[in-house]
């Protein structure tokens, strides 16, 4: 229920007072109300629940998160410890 | 897809799994209260990756299981009329009201219509003026901003033939009701990431100061649930309490401010029932007074319906984490998706659904819980 896809902007316009876009999901594409995201460009990546933005994707902070986790991945690698857990660990 | 893939990422889920057992000296029950989360735990199987001393309950966070009987009798009433086109988002049309369903008023020529955007019941509104087109406006705080959006337009377009059935609910509010009952065991919470996204996740810093639980906002991918769990293990570990933000590429700590203004123009915060649970104080919205000629209960006049929960169903111990939905003795035998006899069976979101597409097949296989 509370679930939103994160799409990109491919095209926005002003209609009658709503700020309306095109965003594209992978293959597909979907109208979606800006006006909760009144900074999104066209370009820029939002979370879209039931028709509406609910947030630009700060991908700042995405692209932070995600090295910080490849880094783990990697320094986990190098330490040979990056296998499943057994079941029970401790 | 951009900012889905990356976060489903096989090697970064194990080497997430390891880190958490490395970090765990001793058995913690953590809760996450969105059944959207539910479904990912369930589907790539998280709470099977991580130590077994972990347990991972599942909350009151599916809004179409939490919807009081009387509020689905309320939409049977009123979709049931041969001047109302009722439109739903499609996750209410089977769950079981008193005597009924939606979907069964439709198949007996009830006009019932499956919506994806609250904006879709507004444009029925416009493209059918001679009927009056009502939307059932249930949900928790994320899907309030675009529900409180649609009256809002109805109102600014001067359509008179629009109106909501609103059961709207709260998060927050919930989670201070189970942390105060003498049976809660959960430690840490995952707090729902798109409600947070709207609302920011100031609100939660109250509870962990009067609970010491801590509550960290988690997203919807593996990696992101992961990653929840890792915070509040290391918080747990280290005696700490606080309100952390994983979901960081959509959560700010103050929330959607545009999107809060709209709900309070149009909503406002009232007590409400919650299926399985009872009335839990201040944990609804309802439409303002001066939206009055949009709320459907008013026009329909159908505030006065009430009803009683069936007893056979143990739904209400499954929403509030105390038993999960293989201990009910009807499991996947007389309750299941095809006929439900409670809610949490039916949304594919609700924990028993979740139960019953991804584990009905190994139950009694469960670790025993080692720590």
């Amino acid at each position: 229920m509370c679930l939103a896809v994160p799409g990109k902007i491919i095209e926005a316009e002003e209609r009658d007072g709503n700020r309306i876009a095109k965003v594209q999901f992978g293959g597909i594409v979907r109208q979606a109300y800006l006006n909760f995201v009144p900074e999104a460009q066209v370009g820029d990546y939002v979370m879209v629940h039931v028709g509406f933005a609910i947030s630009r994707v700060d991908a700042e902070e995405a692209a932070r998160t995600y090295r910080l986790l490849e880094d783990m991945g990697l320094l986990a690698e190098e330490l040979g410890d990056a296998e499943q857990p057994e079941p029970g660990m401790p | 897809m951009k900012y889905i893939d990356e976060y489903r990422d096989q090697h970064i889920v194990q080497t997430l799994a390891a880190q958490i057992a490395r970090r765990t000296t001793r058995p913690w029950n953590l809760m996450e209260i969105c059944g959207g989360q539910t479904y990912t735990i369930m589907k790539y199987g998280l709470d099977e990756l991580i130590p077994t001393c972990i347990r991972l309950v599942h909350g009151p966070g599916c809004p179409v299981c939490v919807t009081p009987l009387e509020v689905v009798d309320k939409a049977i009433a009123i979709a049931s009329r041969a001047d109302v086109t009722f439109a739903s988002y499609g996750d209410m049309l089977r769950v079981p009201g008193s005597n009924s369903d939606l979907l069964r008023v439709k198949a007996a020529g009830g006009d019932v219509r499956i919506v994806y955007s609250p904006m879709e019941a507004v444009k029925l509104a416009r493209a059918l003026p001679q009927r009056q087109v009502v939307f059932f406006g249930i949900g928790f705080e994320t899907t309030a901003p675009p529900n409180a959006m649609a009256v809002w337009e109805a109102r600014r377009e001067g359509l008179h033939n629009f109106s909501m059935l609103v059961s709207h609910v709260l998060v927050p509010p919930a989670m201070r009701l189970l942390l105060g009952s003498p049976h809660n065991q959960v430690q840490g919470f995952i707090a729902p990431g798109h409600v947070c996204t709207v609302m920011g996740y100031w609100q939660y810093e109250a509870l962990c100061r009067d609970f010491h639980v801590p509550i960290v906002v988690g997203g919807f991918e593996p990696a992101d649930l992961l990653e929840a769990v890792d915070m509040l293990v290391a918080q747990l570990e280290e005696g700490r309490a606080a309100a952390e933000n994983q979901y960081v590429r959509s959560v700010r700590y103050e929330g959607n401010l545009a999107a809060q203004r709209i709900v309070e123009q149009v909503l406002e915060v009232c007590d409400r029932k919650w299926r399985g649970i009872g009335l839990i104080p201040q944990s609804g919205l309802r439409l303002r007074e001066e939206f009055a000629a949009y709320d459907a209960e008013r026009i329909f006049g159908v505030g006065e319906i009430t009803a009683e929960e069936p007893a056979e169903c143990i739904s209400a111990e499954v929403l509030q984490g105390l038993k999960r939905p293989t201990d009910c003795p009807v499991f996947g035998t007389a309750c299941t998706p095809e006929n439900p006899m409670g809610a949490p069976m039916v949304s594919t979101e609700g924990a028993c659904a979740a139960y019953y597409h991804y584990r009905r097949h190994s139950l009694g296989a469960q670790a025993p819980r080692i720590c």
